[in-house]
């Protein structure tokens, strides 16, 4: 019992990773309504931005804040620079130029970071009177993060007048173009908080899985899992959904498939929702007419 | 299927290439046989493997073409049946008696039925979905087959060590001759069955579906059906290309097939034009040398070239090499494309 206890706690852990890139990911698809597969290196590039910066002696969460403000940049200067142009190409065209861009990020960051890996430190130290024998402190700081993530994210939409414009943009384009929304902008936002969410799935994942030009190649499946699985349209859901997928891929990883067939959990989970319930459990359901 | 496979005439896929070729074009077609031919006597050892290697890339392509470029359905995970091809010669070498060139034929059949198989969930998704579900099963594989249930046959992370084939019938030809000599042989039958598939009536049905389901649909042609047979179709070439791939390498192992993999077959595919056949040629050429070139500039380099042109050739040109050869061919030579190659006017609608 206590073993599954343990196994359950860090599945929640590593869940609180797999919701902030599934969170990002919805981002971009409420945005634009693409899928972001160069989501992982986006967020793996600002973990190595985020590294050097602690390596130059930056306090942590100095260098924290700094790689979300050159995060939402970056997300934001990708949208406008290369997904623009083919933004209403056809769904090929996209899906190559997403794996391109994915190509582009891993090698850059071999290319500049070197491919060794290196170790990233947590900010929450290992001896806290939050740390228990069932959580590590820092699963336990990787969970509140998360939380954190969410509900600022929540306020923001829901509080502030740009949020409230990005959902209008979302929502119907030609009328927030004919109320004076900026449309183009509001979804070049929407590609900068992704890209700062992602990072901090990225800072929050380094001190696990080590920080390596390869490190997200198999927490993104997790995150396209969770956004699957929650609803790909409904932030919360997609959390929820991270959430879920890290405890169902830890708890059959211990006692069903084997550590060592983890990742095919997230196939299945991908097959599975997209096959049973292609809206996941709390999206919308749309009906095309034909 | 297989009986006609080895059945179809290799020689002179000019024959095949419109209805009324010209004489230039066999010239041309001739041409290139006689230098793909004699090519393993001009180059040294090494070349000659890197030569096979195209012509394997060829094969894989094919198929990734057929299914992405003609059917509109985005695989990113061709990877995974390259590996299922190469792990069924592999397997087979390593357990049973079988000559090696008998494994080919079965690869492709197992490929066959596991892409129907994956083909039929894949009927639901469109577009970003399956390029998504394609990409989880590349991400999947290597783990997969290091998985410790199957280790007895697949030898788990160490691989499977084979020999390579030597030329039979006492050709004075090296292994390294002899193995290219028979992926050209399985280039160029399957390359004419390929052309003859999306020729004929089950070409224009294939190309409908992309084209405009609804409409593809309502001409009576079956949808569902025809999707899963192209991703089988597609499936048995890449399973193919394993195959040959694992006897050339002589080895199989869990990290052969990474992720990496599956996408090395996009941007050869891109590159080439994916809705072009002949255009695999040009696209494999390029994944296999590019990298020896920008290796010398840093082990990062290909990669990085690799994503700029994916990025480049969909900004400036979406049909890819071939689409500028014909483009040029079109322009500057005022040639007209003849009715010979009416399935090649009608896909230059893609991408």
């Amino acid at each position: 019992m206590q073993g599954f206890l343990h196994q359950l706690l860090s599945g929640l852990a590593n869940g609180g990773i797999y919701a902030s890139v599934a969170l990002a990911l919805v981002m971009i698809y409420q945005a634009t309504h693409l899928v972001n597969f160069a989501q992982g290196e986006m967020a793996m590039v600002s973990t190595y931005i985020a590294w050097a910066m602690l390596d130059a002696g930056f306090p942590y969460w100095a260098a924290f804040g700094l790689t979300l403000v050159f995060s939402f940049i970056g997300g934001a200067a990708i949208e406008r620079i290369i997904i623009r142009p083919v933004e209403r190409g056809p769904v090929l065209t996209i899906v190559i130029v997403f794996i391109g861009l994915l190509l582009i990020l891993n090698s850059l960051a071999g290319w500049i970071f070197s491919y060794t890996v290196k170790s990233f430190p947590s900010p929450f130290p290992s001896t806290t009177w939050y740390g228990s024998k069932y959580m590590s402190s820092h699963e336990v700081g990787m969970i509140v993060v998360t939380l954190a993530v969410l509900t600022l994210v929540f306020l923001f939409f829901r509080f502030t007048p740009l949020g409230l414009a990005m959902r209008a943009a979302a929502q119907n384009p030609v009328s927030s173009r004919l109320v004076g929304i900026r449309v183009g902008w509001m979804l070049a936002f929407g590609w900068g908080l992704a890209g700062a969410i992602g990072s901090v799935a990225g800072m929050m994942a380094a001190p696990i899985v080590y920080l390596d030009p390869n490190m997200m190649s198999g927490i993104v499946l997790y995150g396209f899992a969770g956004a699957l699985l929650g609803g790909i349209d409904n932030p919360w859901g997609a959390a929820l959904g991270g959430f879920l997928v890290g405890v169902l891929e830890n708890i059959a990883g211990a006692y069903v498939v084997g550590t060592e067939l983890k990742l095919t959990v997230a196939l299945v989970i991908i097959v599975g929702v997209l096959v049973f319930k292609p809206a996941g459990l709390f999206g919308r359901t749309l009906v095309a007419r034909v | 299927m297989m009986a006609t496979l080895n059945e179809t005439p290799l020689a002179e896929p000019a024959a095949h290439a419109g209805r009324s070729p010209t004489m230039w074009q066999y010239a041309g077609i001739t041409a290139i046989l006689v230098i793909v031919c004699i090519l393993p006597f001009a180059v040294s050892g090494y070349r000659v493997s890197q030569f096979s290697q195209v012509l394997i890339y060829a094969i894989a392509m094919l198929g990734l073409n057929i299914l992405t470029g003609f059917n509109g359905q985005i695989s990113l995970g061709q990877g995974a049946f390259y590996a299922i091809g190469a792990y069924t010669t592999a397997i087979l070498l390593d357990k049973t008696g079988i000559p090696y060139w008998a494994t080919v034929p079965i690869a492709g059949v197992i490929c066959l039925a596991a892409g129907f198989l994956f083909g039929l969930p894949a009927l639901r998704l469109e577009g970003l979905y399956l390029a998504l579900a394609t990409l989880a099963l590349a991400v999947a594989t290597p783990q997969i087959l290091k998985c410790k249930g199957f280790d007895q046959w697949t030898g788990g992370v160490q691989g499977i060590q084979l020999d390579a084939p030597a030329a039979p019938f006492g050709l004075p030809l090296n292994p390294d001759r002899w193995i290219y000599y028979f992926c050209l042989i399985w280039t160029i039958a399957l390359f004419v069955m390929a052309r003859n598939l999306l020729r004929g009536r089950t070409g224009r049905a294939i190309i409908a579906i992309r084209d405009h389901p609804l409409a593809a649909e309502t001409m009576g042609v079956d949808t569902a059906l025809y999707k899963s047979l192209t991703f089988g179709v597609s499936a048995m070439y890449t399973g193919i290309a394993g195959a040959l791939s694992a006897l050339l390498s002589a080895y199989v192992s869990p990290d052969s097939f990474p992720v990496f993999l599956s996408i090395k077959f996009l941007v050869g595919s891109v590159v080439g034009g994916i809705a072009s056949l002949s255009g695999v040629f040009l696209g494999a050429l390029f994944i296999e040398f590019m990298p020896n070139f920008a290796d010398q500039i840093s082990k990062a380099a290909p990669d990085a070239i690799f994503g700029m042109f994916l990025i480049a050739l969909m900004y400036l040109m979406p049909k890819g090499a071939i689409g500028v050869l014909d483009f040029i061919a079109v322009r500057c030579l005022g040639r007209k494309r003849g009715n010979g190659r009416g399935t090649r006017v009608s896909h230059r609608v893609v991408i």
